[in-house]
C-alpha cells in the first residue's frame, strides 16, 4: 500500500538553514547538506527546502546547495520560495531537484502551473496554498499569510488541479505556529473535492497530531518544521506511532 | 546557473571498475527529464556513469540506464529523432529502463497513444480516477523474482511517481498495488525494467542499483 509520508521543512538563507535546528552531535547544523543527510537516515520521506533569500546572490547560494543535496542525499527533495518562471524551474531541476514548489506567482500568474506542468510533468509541480479562515470562509493569502487575496481555497485549489498541479502543499494560516494540530476539517474537503495528493502544513505539535492529519484530515504527507529540527518529535518514534494507529508508514 | 551546470556536465570518467570487458555504465541522455540524479546515485555508489546519447558509446557500455520522466510521446519522439528507439531493442548488455524509461520499453502506453519499443510484452494503463493520479510517493514491492533484488526483502518500500502503469504480464518480476495490483518491474533477457525510481529509495534502492551493476 502507498505509505503516508512525513515530510520536514527546512528554511534556507544564503544557503544555510535558519530559525535553528537543534540535533545532537552534528558538526554544523546550519549546512542543509548535513541536516538533509540526517533526515534522510532517520526516515524522513521527503525534504522540502524553502529559499527565503531576498538577494538574487541568495538565490545563487541556492542553486549550488540543491546541487550538493541531489549529490548526496538519497531521498526525493522539493525546493520552493522566490520561483516565477520556466527559467528559475529548469534552472533547479538540472541541479537536481524533484520538485518545486510555487505560490505567489501560481496567483499573480495562473497559466505558470500549465507551463511548468506541460514542460516538466506535472509530477514536479507542487502548488503550495497558504490560506486563513475569516467569519467560515478559507482565503488565499499570499506572502507569508500577510496579504489577502479574492480568492477561496477551495475554488483555487480545484484550478490549481485543472491547470496541472501534482500535488498541493496546504498551509492553514490559523494552525501555523500554533502546535495545536492541523486544519484537518479544511484538509479533508481538499482531499475529497480534488484527486491529488495533499500536503498538510501548519499546526504540528504532538504524534498524535499526525494521527490525526491522516486519519481526519485524509492527508496524504504531512510537513512540519520545529517539532522535528528541535527533536520534539523524532521521526521514527512518530511513524512507530503512526503504525500503532494502522497507518501505512515507510519504517 | 550556467556556470554550476557546466562544472557538473561532464563527470570523469573512469576505467570500468565492476568487470565487464566494456566501456562502464552508460545513462542514455535523450532530454527526457533529470537524469542527474541517476548519476548522483552511482556516484555515491563510487562508480563514474557517462550521460551519453552516442550510439557508440551506449552499444560499447557494459551496462546502460534508459531513464525517463516526462510526456510518453514527448519522449518517444525524442528517442526516434536520435535513432536510439531502433538501437535500444538490439542491446546485448543489461539495461536498465526507470520510470517512464520502463513503460516505453512496453508495446504500447496509453499517455497521448504512444507505441512503445515492444521489449515487453505488456501495455501501460493509466490509473483511474478511483485513485489520486500521479501515485505518489513509497509504496510496497512484492512477489520478487530476480536477482536484480537480491538482498532486497519483500514488501520493501520504493519511491514511485507516475499516473501510468503496465499491467501484469508473464515478465512481471515485481508487484505493487494501488487501485489493482500491476508490473512495478519486469524483466526479458538482458532487459530489465522498474517504475520505481532507485535512484530516490533510500538503502533499498541503492541496493538494487548494486545489484544492477553486478548483473
Amino acid at each position: 500500500m502507498l505509505a503516508k509520508r512525513i515530510i520536514p521543512c527546512l528554511d534556507i538563507k544564503n544557503g544555510r538553514t535558519v530559525k535553528g535546528v537543534n540535533f545532537v552531535n552534528l558538526v554544523d547544523a546550519g549546512d542543509p547538506v548535513v541536516l538533509a543527510k540526517q533526515y534522510a537516515e532517520l526516515g524522513a520521506d521527503e525534504l522540502v527546502f524553502l529559499d527565503i533569500s531576498a538577494t538574487l546572490e541568495g538565490r545563487k547560494t541556492m542553486l549550488e546547495m540543491v546541487l550538493k543535496v541531489a549529490e548526496q542525499v538519497n531521498i526525493p527533495f522539493t525546493v520552493g520560495g522566490g520561483i516565477s518562471s520556466i527559467e528559475d524551474v529548469d534552472a533547479l531541476l538540472k541541479c537536481g531537484a524533484d520538485k518545486i514548489s510555487i505560490n505567489s506567482s501560481a496567483v499573480k500568474n495562473p497559466d505558470l502551473i500549465n507551463q511548468l506542468s506541460k514542460k516538466f510533468g506535472s509530477q514536479c509541480v507542487v502548488v503550495a496554498i497558504d490560506a486563513k479562515q475569516i467569519d467560515g470562509e478559507w482565503i488565499v493569502h499570499l506572502a507569508g499569510g500577510t496579504i489577502p487575496t479574492k480568492l477561496n481555497l477551495f475554488g483555487w485549489a480545484k484550478e490549481v488541479e485543472s491547470r496541472g498541479a501534482g500535488e498541493i502543499l496546504f498551509t492553514s494560516m490559523n494552525n501555523d505556529g500554533t502546535k495545536a494540530g492541523f486544519a484537518n476539517k479544511a484538509l479533508a474537503k481538499l482531499s475529497e473535492e480534488l484527486n491529488i495528493p495533499i500536503i498538510a502544513s501548519g499546526g504540528a505539535g504532538t504524534k498524535q497530531h499526525f494521527v490525526d492529519t491522516f486519519v481526519k484530515g485524509k492527508a496524504d504527507a504531512a510537513l512540519a518544521a520545529s517539532v522535528f529540527h528541535f527533536g520534539e518529535i523524532p521521526i521514527l518514534e512518530l511513524k512507530e506511532e503512526l503504525k500503532r494507529n494502522n497507518i501505512e508508514v515507510r519504517l | 546557473m550556467s556556470q554550476i551546470s557546466q562544472k557538473e556536465e561532464h563527470m570523469s570518467k573512469q576505467p570500468s571498475s565492476f568487470g565487464g570487458a566494456g566501456e562502464g555504465l552508460s545513462i542514455i541522455d535523450y532530454g527526457a527529464g533529470n537524469i542527474k540524479s541517476i548519476q548522483f546515485a552511482f556516484k555515491r555508489l563510487g562508480y563514474d556513469a557517462v550521460l551519453t546519447s552516442d550510439v557508440k558509446t551506449i552499444q560499447q557500455a557494459d551496462k546502460v540506464i534508459f531513464p525517463g520522466v516526462g510526456e510518453a510521446g514527448h519522449a518517444m519522439s525524442m528517442l526516434k529523432k536520435s535513432g536510439l528507439d531502433k538501437i535500444i531493442p538490439t542491446l546485448k548488455q543489461p539495461v536498465l529502463g526507470i520510470c517512464l524509461g520502463m513503460q516505453l520499453m512496453c508495446n504500447h502506453t496509453e499517455e497521448s497513444n504512444t507505441k512503445g519499443l515492444g521489449i515487453f510484452n505488456v501495455d501501460v494503463k493509466k490509473f483511474s480516477k478511483k485513485v489520486k493520479v500521479p501515485q505518489m510517493g513509497w509504496n510496497t514491492i512484492t512477489n520478487l523474482k530476480s536477482d536484480l533484488f537480491k538482498s532486497i526483502s519483500e514488501g520493501e518500500y520504493m519511491y514511485l511517481v507516475h499516473s501510468y502503469y503496465a499491467e501484469q504480464c508473464a515478465e512481471t518480476i515485481a508487484t505493487t498495488h494501488y487501485e489493482i495490483d500491476y508490473a512495478s518491474a519486469l524483466q526479458k533477457d538482458n532487459f530489465y525494467g522498474v517504475q520505481f525510481h532507485p535512484e530516490k529509495s533510500s538503502i533499498a534502492g541503492e541496493q538494487l542499483l548494486k545489484n544492477f551493476l553486478t548483473l
